[in-house]
């Protein structure tokens, strides 16, 4: 692979049909679509440190199926603002905010890992946004490091909290590392060990940004793994438990994944929803929509299937 | 004195941080309360303390700047005093209600600029309780510069405080300091997280002048 070229292609991907923005109280979040205008909307919501074009090879495969689907940067993620502060909460009123400004009508909502989560959230206060709900290995249930003891989860988090304020500290000065499209494809590779390094290269064509000095990721530099507050993974339980629409849950088993929250069936089982599907792959990953997109894809167009 | 003013660059934001009184030595900070803004000349309390009084506009009040579409939590606001704390060095911190929540959790992410944290009454200091309040979700329209900012009321009224999670910080503390009593306890009102700070073993409680004497 040439590393002068500037462009790669995926099988399967393809390049939003429309782009467009939304606005969240004056923040401006990028938004793209694939589908027919005039479908039924299905958005999808993405996961931390990711961006809606990593959708570029599932939301094509919905789309064609007939759905207009439609899904947008998170603040501080690929093509959207960047803002002073960042939270939970913050998002979650986003996904709020671009959601109301797609349709007046309920539609079809679909979350990967924290978009999963906090979609979860959104709901439980604002029901009336779903006709159905899909949750793709965002259901927490745990830390993703639940064997370690109180002093250990202490010193993680006051690590953590040191570093998040240093980094603020410095905000004014970082930037994202520039790179060539092979070593930003590589230093994401931990965080994505099995997806193929063919797929992690497209993604920087399209999640990053090229300047004189080669390609950096367009993500606020200021955003660092981690960094939740108190926030508890089971709180989110909650909200699942309160559900009324029909709902979908998929979880990956693979337990040596860096990412998701490793959940397992039993643990949220007890939670689902009247009427609620959960469906458990021990050997898909957290990326679960990327790794396997066509299988995905088929099951949750048979889940959505009555409902067209 | 009349109080003067300091701009602090916090990001694309700048923060006011008030000079109350003039002094030598370590500065008493005050953080204010939910919705509040620094007092415009050194509260009475405050007279024992013989070095600078300053105190702190929260991004969002007073005269700091409000940023847009919100996002404010506790632990985002803690970046605020980190400012002061680069710019001053080392402080006393007295909080009144929300500025006592930020109080402790800076105290506790920042152990050797932070020399004694008091914790007293204010507006803000329940927040959301221990657990989330049921989810209330709203889209506000483009604050500008209206202060507070609703979104600082909104979001800054609903964070959830984990008595578990506030004693996570009074250990941060305990484990650091190198005076006897780092963390005081003056408030009377005392919701979950605070009565849990309050009833630790490495905690006192004193009136507040007694609290703030006790770190001159």
């Amino acid at each position: 692979m040439p590393t002068t070229d500037q462009t790669r292609e995926f099988p399967g991907a393809k390049a939003p049909e429309r782009t467009g923005s939304i606005d969240s109280s004056g923040l401006r979040l990028a938004l793209n679509e694939w589908g027919d205008p005039d479908a039924p909307v299905l958005a999808m919501v993405h996961g931390g440190f990711d961006f809606s074009r990593t959708f570029d090879v599932f939301a094509p495969m919905i789309a064609e199926a007939g759905w207009r689907v439609v899904a947008w940067d998170a603040r501080g993620h690929g093509d959207s603002d960047h803002a002073h502060m960042y939270g939970w909460s913050a998002d979650v009123r986003d996904h709020l905010a671009a959601i109301q400004s797609i349709s007046s009508e309920p539609i079809v909502l679909l979350g990967h890992s924290k978009g999963g989560g906090q979609l979860l959230d959104l709901l439980d206060g604002r029901p009336s946004l779903a006709k159905a709900f899909v949750n793709l290995d965002g259901l927490p249930s745990q830390f993703s490091s639940p064997d370690v003891n109180d002093r250990e989860r202490r010193r993680m988090r006051r690590a953590d909290l040191a570093s998040g304020l240093d980094r603020r500290r410095r905000r004014n000065e970082l930037s994202r590392r520039p790179d060539t499209i092979e070593g930003l494809a590589e230093r994401r590779q931990p965080m994505n060990p099995r997806l193929s390094r063919e797929w992690l290269e497209y993604l920087v064509t399209v999640g990053a940004r090229h300047d004189d000095e080669g390609w950096r990721w367009k993500i606020d530099p200021v955003l660092h793994l981690g960094g939740f507050g108190p926030w508890r993974p089971g709180w989110s339980l909650d909200h699942l438990a309160a559900l009324e629409m029909p709902f979908l849950g998929v979880l990956s088993g693979v337990q040596d994944d860096p990412m998701g929250w490793k959940s397992r069936h039993g643990d949220i089982e007890p939670y689902l929803p009247p009427g609620g599907r959960l469906e458990y792959y021990d050997d898909i990953g957290h990326f679960l929509h990327i790794e396997q997109s066509r299988f995905i894809a088929d099951l949750v167009l048979e889940f959505l299937e009555p409902l067209r | 004195m009349t109080r003067s003013t300091e701009f602090l660059v916090n990001g694309s934001l700048r923060l006011a941080l008030h000079t109350l009184a003039e002094g030598e030595g370590r500065p008493l900070l005050l953080l204010h309360g939910l919705g509040e803004q620094s007092p415009m000349s050194r509260p009475e309390w405050t007279s024992v303390w013989n070095g600078p009084v300053l105190a702190l506009d929260f991004t969002g009040h007073g005269e700091s700047d409000v940023p847009v579409s919100g996002g404010y939590t506790p632990e985002g606001l803690m970046s605020d005093v980190d400012a002061v704390l680069a710019e001053r060095g080392p402080v006393t911190i007295v909080g009144r209600g929300f500025g006592s929540w930020v109080g402790l959790l800076v105290a506790g992410a920042r152990t050797s600029h932070v020399h004694g944290v008091v914790l007293f009454d204010g507006s803000g200091a329940v927040g959301g309780g221990s657990q989330p309040p049921t989810p209330y979700v709203n889209v506000l329209p483009a604050s500008g510069t209206t202060k507070p900012d609703p979104y600082a009321l909104l979001e800054l009224s609903r964070d959830p405080r984990p008595p578990d999670y506030a004693l996570d910080y009074v250990r941060f503390i305990l484990e650091d300091s190198e005076i006897e009593n780092p963390i005081v306890v003056s408030a009377r009102i005392r919701p979950e997280w605070l009565a849990a700070v309050a009833s630790d073993i490495g905690v006192i409680e004193l009136p507040l002048e007694q609290a703030i004497e006790s770190f001159a």
